[in-house]
């Protein structure tokens, strides 16, 4: 397990404040301060959310209640590749829960898990809006379409 | 560019652009929606750009990437004006020849235009393509002919006309009134007239008002809001500023689901240019009227989808529903009077103003006017949007845009209205499309959705499904929904596994029944749907996995085995070779089997065993026959006489 405090050196304080500065500190822009701070670092640590807490002046239950409520938000880390499964109607019907099952088994972590090597993160979202090229898997942005269970497997060896 | 003050300038501004254009000039357009970025069109970009640099003809044929035409089955899409002539699946290594064969000989290259999947008949004209043929793009269309950021694109195809004569012209009640008389109903799903709507908030007492635009597109399958938000901007910015004019409003909100961050991009730019040419902003076009939007992204919440929750999570908290009344037109954001309407009710909007109320409502049926774009996808041959009027039948929609099922499969059913809606089967196919209609079927319109389900689809399956999806997405302040859902999902994924009891039925209706009575919001209310009508159209299937424990559509993993037919196995070892879990055994020239045991049920062996074989097969229901004698497993080949 990595602790957070390695991680934090990425994003300082005064990066953070920058963010919040840019939303001119209204606490409404809570949920637009964290997007930004997830997407720049990857995840949200808790001495990051206690800062924003003290800034916006919002309380940190109501930010831990957003961070938790809202799927784009993660409290842990998250690997070197974050690999989504569509899991949309039009994939599900065409067999996207064996792509899934296929996945878990060559990376062993379930949705919603990262690897211990800090390689994979595993998500199903929704839909990618991709219908014609069902089922589809994207792994850190790039689409693979028309994938299989059989063809999952060149995919995920080819990250590394 | 100066800011534009009066509509005078503005004409003189368009014509200026449309002056310098010559429509006789060859213009090559490409799809760069973001089903043909996947398929390679940014590739094909750079192709073109480059090929037309080798030619010399960079400032003799015109190129432009635009956002979705819809055909996303067959991506990248290149269109050649003024011909008209439609590629498909077009890839770099085809584009020295398009340039050197179409632009510059009008030679049709027939390998990359429309052919007929049955009867191989080809189409280079694009409106001449069955797909597009019978669709009625009205609002839809400006996709193809616009590039999303360039508001000269925009103004060339007469935008901004609608705004002109809403701010110059009409009254905010005379605004109202065309869009009542226009018959516009909410695009996003509850059907509810939009003018009837604008009225409540403009007549609510309350200071400032805000207008909102939910571009929160959480159904899957359903993309028709991002790919309008993706490929014209304007036209939705143009729209709201029309509702804000009428309703009264200074303010106002772009609400975008996290997830689309090209229509983010697309759409803050073109607010940069609609505030540069003084289309936005204060004393908008001269008139006087000042209104500015801001956009807000999403954090990736499927309930946000509703307006109540949206309000919440655009105030910066936890998007969670509360009861209406009151409604937002009285107590919306920061409980000021608000309206909320979908992307596409906004983009129909310039329409219903240029065109007129009586000439919208001339489209459509009695209780649902205009058009509305659907996304065809799932088992379907020409996956894509495509806008009609609204009246056609699903028939229509299917058959003859859509292309049918693919590989000769038969259609089990259509699936409307997002998560919550219904699955519609073949005795119902020449339903009118249309709110009313669809409800009264037990599915609804929803945002456009239409998952089109083969024989090989299991109806229990999806709507266990559903349930999942929504059991997940319920934001769990109240009981019906929060618990609800999860017990009925508990029994939905039982009954799929064979262990259903004879009493899952009474007790997923009684679940169901009080999920839409006693639900605070839209979500719950409808969230029985996928069950319902389900089993109302497909009893049959929920008996056969309760009671003989078996799938008729091959399709719950627990309840099939996988088995090689022997008279059809050949040897050729695919499926040895493949299979992960080494459940099968087999050898040269030897009759392959499956042992039941170590076999997990993944499929592998299905999907690889060559079609013209078809060894492996799904058996449900019915014991698995056993294996064949090892004597007899040595596969003897007919020797060719020669």
């Amino acid at each position: 397990m990595i602790s957070s405090t390695c991680l934090k050196e990425k994003m300082d304080t005064a990066k953070i404040d920058r963010i919040i500065d840019k939303h001119q500190g209204e606490a409404s822009a809570l949920i637009q301060v964290l997007l930004e701070i997830q997407s720049e670092n990857n995840w949200l640590p808790k001495e990051v959310l206690a800062q924003v807490s003290e800034k916006l002046q919002v309380p940190l239950s109501q930010i831990q209640h957003i961070a938790t409520f809202y799927k784009a938000f993660s409290l842990v880390p998250k690997g070197r590749h974050q690999v989504h499964i569509c899991m949309g109607t039009a994939c599900h019907v065409r067999g996207a829960a064996r792509v899934l099952d296929k996945v878990q088994n060559l990376t062993g972590i379930k949705p919603g898990e990262t690897d211990l090597e800090l390689k994979f993160s595993l998500e199903t979202v929704n839909c990618l809006g991709c219908c014609a090229l069902g089922p589809v898997i994207e792994i850190d942005g790039k689409t693979h379409g028309k994938i299989s269970p059989a063809k999952t497997s060149d995919v995920i060896a080819s990250y590394d | 560019m100066p800011r534009i003050n009066s509509p005078v300038e503005l004409e003189a501004f368009r014509q200026e652009i449309v002056s310098k254009r010559d429509p006789n000039k060859p213009c090559i357009t490409l799809c760069s929606g973001t089903a043909c970025h996947a398929t390679g069109s940014k590739e094909v970009a750079l192709a073109i750009e480059q090929e037309l640099e080798n030619q010399g003809l960079t400032n003799k044929v015109g190129f432009r990437r635009t956002g979705c035409h819809g055909f996303c089955e067959k991506g990248p899409i290149v269109v050649i004006d003024p011909e008209e002539i439609c590629y498909l699946q077009v890839t770099p290594e085809d584009v020295p020849e398009i340039i050197s064969s179409t632009i510059k000989e009008h030679q049709v290259i027939d390998r990359l235009v429309y052919a007929d999947p049955t009867t191989g008949e080809k189409t280079a004209h694009e409106p001449d393509i069955p797909f597009y043929k019978h669709q009625q793009r009205m609002v839809f269309g400006a996709n193809r002919r616009i590039a999303p950021q360039s508001i000269e694109d925009y103004l060339a195809n007469d935008g901004g006309k609608a705004l002109i004569k809403a701010l110059f012209e009409l009254t905010p009640d005379q605004v109202i009134t065309e869009v009542k008389d226009a018959g516009l109903r909410g695009r996003g799903g509850a059907g509810f007239p939009s003018g009837v709507k604008w009225e409540f908030a403009r007549k609510s007492p309350g200071e400032p008002k805000y207008v909102v635009v939910n571009c929160d597109e959480g159904d899957p399958g359903a993309y028709m809001d991002r790919s309008l938000m993706e490929g014209n901007p304007f036209g939705v910015l143009e729209g709201l500023v029309i509702g804000a004019y009428a309703i009264g409003s200074h303010e106002g909100y772009f609400y975008v689901r996290q997830e689309y961050p090209l229509a983010l991009e697309n759409l803050s730019i073109a607010i940069e240019r609609a505030e540069e040419h003084g289309l936005l902003g204060k004393d908008i076009l001269g008139s006087g009227f000042d209104f500015d939007v801001k956009v807000h992204r999403g954090a990736g919440a499927f309930v946000c989808g509703e307006e109540t929750a949206l309000l919440k999570s655009l105030e910066g908290k936890a998007g969670e529903p509360r009861p209406r009344p009151p409604y937002p037109a009285v107590k919306g954001l920061w409980d000021k009077p608000t309206n909320i309407n979908n992307v596409e009710t906004w983009a129909n909007v310039p329409l219903i103003i240029n065109k007129g109320a009586q000439a919208f409502a001339s489209i459509g049926t009695e209780g649902s006017k205009g058009t509305k774009i659907f996304s065809l996808v799932g088992k379907i041959n020409n996956t894509g949007l495509v806008e009609v009027p609204m009246g056609i039948s699903l028939r229509d929609v299917i058959f003859e845009i859509g292309g049918g099922i693919p590989n000769g499969k038969k259609f089990k059913a259509v699936q409307t209205g997002g998560p919550s809606g219904g699955c519609i089967p073949e005795e119902l196919l020449d339903l009118k499309v249309g709110f009313d209609e669809l409800t009264k079927a037990g599915s609804m319109m929803g945002s456009g959705g239409m998952i089109i389900m083969d024989e090989d689809t299991c109806m229990v399956d999806v709507a266990r499904y559903f349930i999942n999806f929504l059991t997940d997405e319920s934001c769990g302040k109240c009981v019906p929904c929060r618990e609800g859902l999860r017990q009925m999902h508990k029994i939905l994924t039982r009954i799929t596994e064979g262990k259903g009891k004879a009493s899952d039925i009474a007790t997923l209706e009684s679940l169901a029944e009080t999920a839409v009575e006693a639900s605070l919001c839209a979500l719950g209310s409808t969230a029985a749907n996928p069950f319902l009508s389900t089993f109302r159209y497909f009893k049959d299937e929920y008996t056969a996995h309760i009671e003989d424990k078996r799938c008729p559509a091959l399709a719950c993993k627990q309840l099939i085995s996988y088995y090689i037919d022997p008279a059809k196995c050949t040897g050729c070892g695919l499926c040895l070779k493949n299979c992960p879990d080494e459940a099968i055994d087999g050898g040269k020239q030897k009759i392959h089997i499956i042992d039941q045991e170590k076999c997990t049920n993944c499929g592998t062996c299905f999907d690889v065993c060559p079609a013209k074989f078809s060894s492996v097969i799904k058996i449900s229901g019915e014991p698995v026959p056993a294996p064949i004698p090892e004597d007899k497993r040595t596969i003897v080949r007919k020797k060719k006489s020669k």
